[in-house]
């Protein structure tokens, strides 16, 4: 077995909060500086920068898996991860489709810019990408495991766009690949205030927003080799398979 | 009818945003969900709700409702207050439940 160390939540500057220094480029090589394995991008609502950074990511001997932190019609943050390509050509599809038509104000909300790996800009996406999809949970999960991703509802402790404070509780019939607690949280805590998480697998992720927050959590993966069926039976604890969290400010 | 009428005749509390107070209020929406207010509420309008978060000035700002009153008691946060201020729309607040305030909203407009 071998060990990776991921990192699985990472804007870039398409969202809209993103900095304008989280280019594909600059993750990247920030990433490969902290020594990330597993990198996973996830704007909000859209896929746009996962093509490119995982052409950069390669180069780096950088696996990504990229997909979104897809806001559900409760308001709940989800990422979805994909290794394949089609599977996130058809998710794009997917939030094309279903993500409320509501115009970004740049002044108010930030830029949501693709660029290229020269840093120019391609395209200013027009959608609001912080708006949610007319999808639920329980449909976003169901097409995200449909495409064969990683369903994995995000910082379920926060007080907004969580889990938590949106339904108030987990859904006992949750059909989540794991649940990621935030940075403001240990998993220790989490888990002695909510012994109801007691079958799911805990994942932290960095959720950065800004350069220096990358990798400033992360979780280790050890298993056989780096795919995203391996990363699967790492979350379920299957065959040998683990992860764990590193725990902010540990080595 | 101005915000400023409108907070006195509903005995509203104002935490902040002071001087959009002479906004004009066409009518109210009530919701919890963001983006539904996103998508449904219109200009003028005052948004009763009992989220109390920084976001709440965004989609009033982005929406250019009149006011935002939180229900329940609910004060707002620090971030959402100097957010009312900076976008000049009255952040204000009412010990009544959403149902509560928004029938005596609904009289006031409608009356």
């Amino acid at each position: 077995m071998n060990r990776y160390r991921a990192d699985l939540h990472v804007h870039t500057v398409l969202s809209p909060c993103g900095d304008l220094e989280m280019s594909p480029v600059n993750i990247v090589s920030i990433a490969a500086r902290k020594g990330i394995d597993i990198l996973g991008i996830t704007d909000h609502n859209s896929t746009k920068h996962v093509a490119l950074i995982k052409k950069l990511a390669e180069k780096e001997g950088i696996f990504v898996i990229g997909g979104a932190e897809v806001t559900t019609r409760e308001e709940i943050h989800c990422l979805a991860l994909f290794e394949n390509n089609d599977s996130l050509v058809k998710f794009q599809q997917f939030l094309d489709a279903h993500l409320a038509d509501v115009k970004n104000k740049p002044d108010i909300f930030g830029h949501q810019v693709v660029v290229n790996a020269e840093d120019i800009i391609l395209e200013e996406e027009e959608k609001l990408l912080i708006s949610a999809t007319s999808k639920s949970l329980d449909e976003v999960q169901q097409f995200v495991h449909q495409l064969d991703g990683l369903f994995i509802p995000a910082h379920i402790d926060r007080p907004s766009y969580s889990m938590f404070s949106q339904l108030g509780f987990i859904p006992p019939d949750l059909k989540a690949d794991a649940l990621e607690i935030s940075k403001q949280v240990s998993e220790e805590e989490m888990r002695s205030k909510h012994p109801e998480l007691h079958d799911f697998t805990l994942i932290g992720c960095s959720d950065a927003h800004y350069p220096e927050q990358i990798g400033s959590r992360t979780s280790i993966f050890e298993m056989q080799h780096r795919s995203l069926s391996e990363i699967r039976k790492a979350l379920a604890g299957e065959e040998g398979r683990k992860v764990w969290m590193k725990e902010v400010g540990s080595k | 009818m101005t915000a400023a009428e409108m907070v006195n005749k509903l005995d509203l509390q104002v935490f902040s945003g002071e001087n959009g107070l002479d906004r004009e209020v066409s009518g109210g929406y009530v919701s919890d969900l963001l983006s539904d207010v996103m998508g449904n509420a219109d200009e003028g309008q005052v948004w009763i709700t009992l989220q109390t978060h920084k976001n709440v000035m965004a989609i009033a700002s982005l929406k250019e409702l009149a006011a935002v009153i939180l229900v329940n008691g609910h004060k707002p946060d620090e971030d959402a207050a100097a957010q009312s201020n900076e976008e000049d729309i009255p952040l204000l607040g009412t010990p009544l439940s959403a149902f509560d305030i928004t029938g005596k909203l609904y009289e006031l407009i409608h009356k």
